[in-house]
């Protein structure tokens, strides 16, 4: 059988998908009551009274809570999941806001009521009494401490946090020049079709919870329901059902809505679920990106820089439940493919009366590319040298990995990348856009009254983070391969990709394999779904268990063929002695002959009973050291990440009167090691590239001072259609396979929207001589920026 | 707060009639999905702008978290449940979707299926151009668009290769 690694398979979760059998959250549960919440109006305020009566006498409703009904576990604030050192002052939100509201849309009151329509008619008259305070909105405002957000942290600071390798002020110092650069990154947010979703059922028979919930990762979800309610995590399920997107913003757990939803449905006797709605996801979930930076650069007359010093400030919203990981990725992918004699980074991570911020694809990595390629383009254009040809002189050489940055990463583990090529890409990357072909091209368009211009932009990307992710490969008597993983799936082709690699690893063909995800009952040790890490962690677990069920098929076989192992292979199903496909047995044989029955339920069951004959009557049925049965478990944990590379070039042609910026064509070249699909990495480059571009030229959080979202809703939010983004996406690879797991795999998730906003702030600096250092930048930015340098 | 008036609706959904009772101010979306129980219908902003209700209203697309469903009363409608024929073969568009990677999260997927079900009626075959203003007023945010196209174009073909619509102007 040929082998299904880097094979274009269809995807196997499709037919379901198509037919409207997906089960989404709100897909199910149709006998549970409706949640609802009411959300704080203000950004900044004391609550000081909350009247529930009025909405108590809505037919329909079951409950109304506020935080005064929420037992002492409960009424703590949410866990601060991802602590450090430098986070010296992190707050977290309680489930329902105690005295005090942070942004406008944090919870204040939950109601719980026959149907969504009656409990939001409920939610509507509670009547909660506000004495509003000064609302921080913006980084600035944030720094200049004026007002706190927290009266408790002074200056407005979560944490502050350096890393450092050399003594970067003093190579900056001796280096022959110098460049300032002021560097900015908006807000965005990861925006999945499907918001948020929680469906709890209380057993009370069993004393058991079971919770589906839209998340990227259900084993956190059963620990911290399980903490919170003072429940066994024995008596906890957590399953997650088809989810609509995540791209980060699902990884965030407990949502307040994730442990007051189980809490109430315990209380009333009934299923209860909550679906957010999307004003709501936009002023009670999470978003990300906005950076300001400052960069000092010294470097050489050749453009090989020397030192690099980095003082960030990041806007981390009302609380930090998911610690400092955005900042700190920022802080350590920014180098890049680059490797600077001296580095040193500085930030602040500052509150603000806003949606809290937490990862959003690309994790802090799209701000870091920006402010690396920026500047590299700056040094560029300061010695008139062309900007490929300084990254060319920048670039750790293949030659030189692993290569160790001298930093710690966002695992806590040594910033050092296990391989690469560079080099390669760059020179693949230039012959895909035709890097030097352009000139002659923009100076023709010129001629005729057009603005062209190029850009380009790399990164590299730590993915497939630990700590760890594990497999089990279970052969029915069927014949029927059962996988599953703990982690959890949002669309990215999982049970595809895991099934291509458990039917190289069994010989058994695609369709007999189903695998499960985010299922607690069937894998209840796992990390989560974030840091494109599936294929490398999820994937080598799998690949493992495979192994060892097929070590134990053999084994099994060989002795019923009374044959060497050594001499067996498993073919479509079959195992068979090497050359002759008629001496065998089906796997599903296989897992009978594996398990000595005392009960003939089925034919297969009946051939496995011990009055079936046969076996040794002097050694007991199961082996001392054996288990009945044909599976295995697995677990993967790398000692670091692995990094994926890639490199981005555009073309664009802006309108010398309206400043619409035109992508005329977007190049892609990719490293993530090995492919395992490429029909599936190329469909998860073209959407990173989508929301990079959004990133780069549309998507912004309008907040006003008052701390007020005025674009929370996808009218006025400008989340691209298929006009805004490019025609074609050209791609191109490159494998350099991963010495650090099994299959030579890297991730693949979030490469596409990495380098977005610097590209294309590249090429619209070339079309137009304009200094270009904020994103998103929309045509009346653009329009403003000609006026401002006379343009 | 009284109970609320309840009016029944009559609706003739993928071939077959039902009615469900329900309050003036239910969504046709919230019907289709809670009353109804065809919950492939997906909603995905309740203002109209995404497109993932689209449901097909006497054959043509429309957003059903924009309609109530009272105003539906007498209407044929075709969810995404009701594109594949009665033996379960797919469509062509729904095939097209998985042989051209068109979907990921799937969450979108049906709005998009019944658009371009409707688009391809109206123009079985629909340069690149066309393709995507027939794309344009739904939402996806994993696809980046790419497969999407593609999908309708390749559903053009199956539709012309099982005969379904010939091309204009070819011989009868």
């Amino acid at each position: 059988m040929s082998s299904l690694f880097g094979a274009r398979v269809q995807r196997v979760e499709d037919d379901r998908l198509i037919r409207g059998r997906g089960a989404y959250l709100d897909d199910l549960g149709a006998d549970a009551l409706a949640a609802a919440f009411v959300r704080s109006p203000y950004a900044h305020a004391r609550i000081t009274g909350i009247d529930v009566s009025a909405a108590l006498e809505v037919e329909g409703v079951a409950a109304i809570y506020t935080h005064a009904d929420l037992p002492d576990r409960l009424g703590q604030p949410l866990p601060l999941l991802i602590p450090h050192p430098d986070l010296t002052h992190g707050r977290t939100p309680y489930p329902l806001a105690k005295e005090e509201v942070n942004h406008v849309g944090e919870a204040v009151a939950m109601v719980v009521a026959a149907d969504r329509y009656l409990a939001e008619d409920a939610a509507d008259l509670v009547d909660v009494s506000y004495a509003e305070l000064p609302a921080v909105v913006g980084i600035e405002a944030a720094r200049e401490a004026a007002d706190l957000v927290h009266p408790d942290v002074p200056g407005n600071r979560a944490a502050n946090s350096v890393q450092e390798h050399g003594d970067a002020a003093a190579v900056i110092a001796a280096a022959p020049r110098r460049l300032e650069l002021d560097l900015h990154i908006e807000r965005s947010a990861s925006t999945p079709l499907e918001g948020r979703g929680v469906l709890a059922r209380w057993d009370e028979h069993a004393g058991q919870l079971r919770l589906w919930t839209s998340t990227q990762t259900s084993t956190g979800v059963r620990a911290a329901v399980a903490a919170r309610l003072g429940l066994a995590l024995t008596d906890v399920d957590v399953i997650t059902p088809d989810v609509g997107g995540g791209f980060g913003v699902k990884i965030v757990h407990p949502w307040p809505e994730e442990v007051l939803v189980p809490w109430a449905a315990r209380l009333l006797g009934r299923p209860v679920k909550f679906t957010e709605d999307r004003r709501e996801h936009f002023i009670a979930s999470a978003h990300e990106r906005a950076q300001l930076h400052h960069v000092t650069v010294g470097f050489d007359d050749d453009g090989r820089i020397r030192g690099l010093s980095v003082r960030f400030w990041h806007d981390n919203g009302a609380y930090v439940p998911y610690g400092l990981i955005v900042p700190i990725v920022t802080s350590t992918q920014l180098l890049g493919p680059y490797k600077p004699d001296a580095y040193r980074v500085e930030f602040d991570s500052l509150y603000t009366n806003t949606v809290l911020v937490t990862p959003y694809r690309g994790a802090g990595r799209p701000h870091g590319c920006f402010v690396m390629e920026r500047t590299i383009d700056a040094i560029a254009a300061e010695l008139g040298l062309d900007r490929t040809v300084v990254r060319e002189r920048n670039f750790i050489q293949p030659g030189e990995m692993p290569y160790d940055q001298g930093l710690m990463f966002q695992d806590g583990r040594p910033l050092s990348y296990d391989s690469g090529d560079y080099p390669a890409l760059l020179a693949k990357l230039k012959q895909l856009i035709g890097w030097d072909e352009f000139a002659a091209r923009k100076q023709a368009a010129a001629a005729a009254g057009r603005r062209l211009g190029i850009g380009l932009a790399c990164y590299v990307e730590g993915t497939g983070v630990g700590p760890y992710e594990g497999g089990h490969v279970l052969v029915e008597t069927s014949g029927k391969v059962k996988v599953a993983t703990g982690l959890t799936t949002q669309g990215q082709g999982h049970q595809t990709v895991l099934a291509q690699l458990v039917a190289d690893e069994l010989g058994v063909p695609l369709g007999d394999i189903e695998v499960v995800t985010g299922d607690t009952r069937r894998f209840g040790y796992a990390v989560g779904t974030f840091a494109s890490r599936t294929a490398v962690m999820s994937g080598s677990a799998v690949t493992l268990a495979a192994r060892k069920a097929r070590e134990k098929a053999l084994r099994v076989a060989a002795n019923a063929l009374e044959v060497s192992a050594d001499d067996l292979v498993i073919e479509d199903g079959i195992v068979h002695v090497k050359g002759d496909p008629d001496a065998g047995m089906s796997l599903g044989t296989v897992a009978v002959l594996s398990n000595p029955l005392r009960y003939a339920f089925d034919e297969a069951a009946a051939a496995a009973t011990q009055f079936a004959g046969g076996g040794d009557l002097t050694r007991p049925p199961v082996a001392e050291d054996d288990e009945p049965g044909i599976e295995g478990r697995a677990y993967f944990s790398p000692v670091r990440s692995t990094f994926a590379s890639g490199m981005h070039a555009a073309i664009v042609a802006t309108d010398p009167d309206t400043a619409e910026v035109t992508i005329l064509r977007y190049c892609v070249v990719h490293d993530c090691g090995r492919l395992i699909n490429p029909r599936i990495v190329e469909g998860q480059i073209h959407g990173g590239v989508a929301q990079g571009v959004a990133g780069a030229l549309y998507e912004r959080m309008a907040y006003d001072e008052y701390g007020q979202l005025q674009n929370a809703s996808f009218m006025d939010f400008l989340m691209p259609y298929v006009s805004e983004v490019p025609r074609q996406i050209e791609i191109d690879h490159l494998e350099t396979p991963s010495p650090l797991n099994p299959l030579g795999v890297k991730g693949a998730g979030e490469a596409g929207v990495i380098p977005g906003a610097a590209v294309l702030a590249a090429a619209i600096e070339d079309a137009e001589g304009i200094a270009i250092t904020s994103m998103p930048i929309s045509p009346s930015d653009l329009f403003e920026l000609r006026r401002g340098a006379g343009a | 707060m009284t109970g609320e008036e309840l009016h029944e609706v009559a609706l003739t959904v993928n071939g077959t009639a039902r009615t469900a009772r329900v309050p003036a101010r239910r969504l046709l979306s919230d019907c289709i999905r809670h009353d109804l129980g065809l919950t492939g219908t997906h909603v995905g902003c309740e203002h109209g702008v995404c497109g993932a209700c689209t449901v097909l209203l006497d054959g043509a697309p429309v957003r059903s978290c924009l309609l109530l469903a009272v105003s539906a009363d007498g209407c044929d409608i075709t969810t995404v449940e009701g594109l594949a024929a009665g033996d379960g073969t797919l469509s062509p568009v729904q095939q097209a979707f998985a042989e051209c990677h068109g979907l990921q999260c799937g969450f979108c997927t049906p709005g998009f299926l019944t658009t371009i079900t409707a688009g391809l009626k109206a123009n079985p075959e629909p340069d690149d151009e066309q393709a995507r203003e027939m794309v344009g007023g739904n939402l996806c945010r994993c696809t980046g668009y790419q497969n999407i196209v593609a999908s309708v174009h390749r559903a053009a073909e199956l539709t012309r290769a099982a005969g379904l619509a010939p091309r204009p102007g070819a011989p009868a």
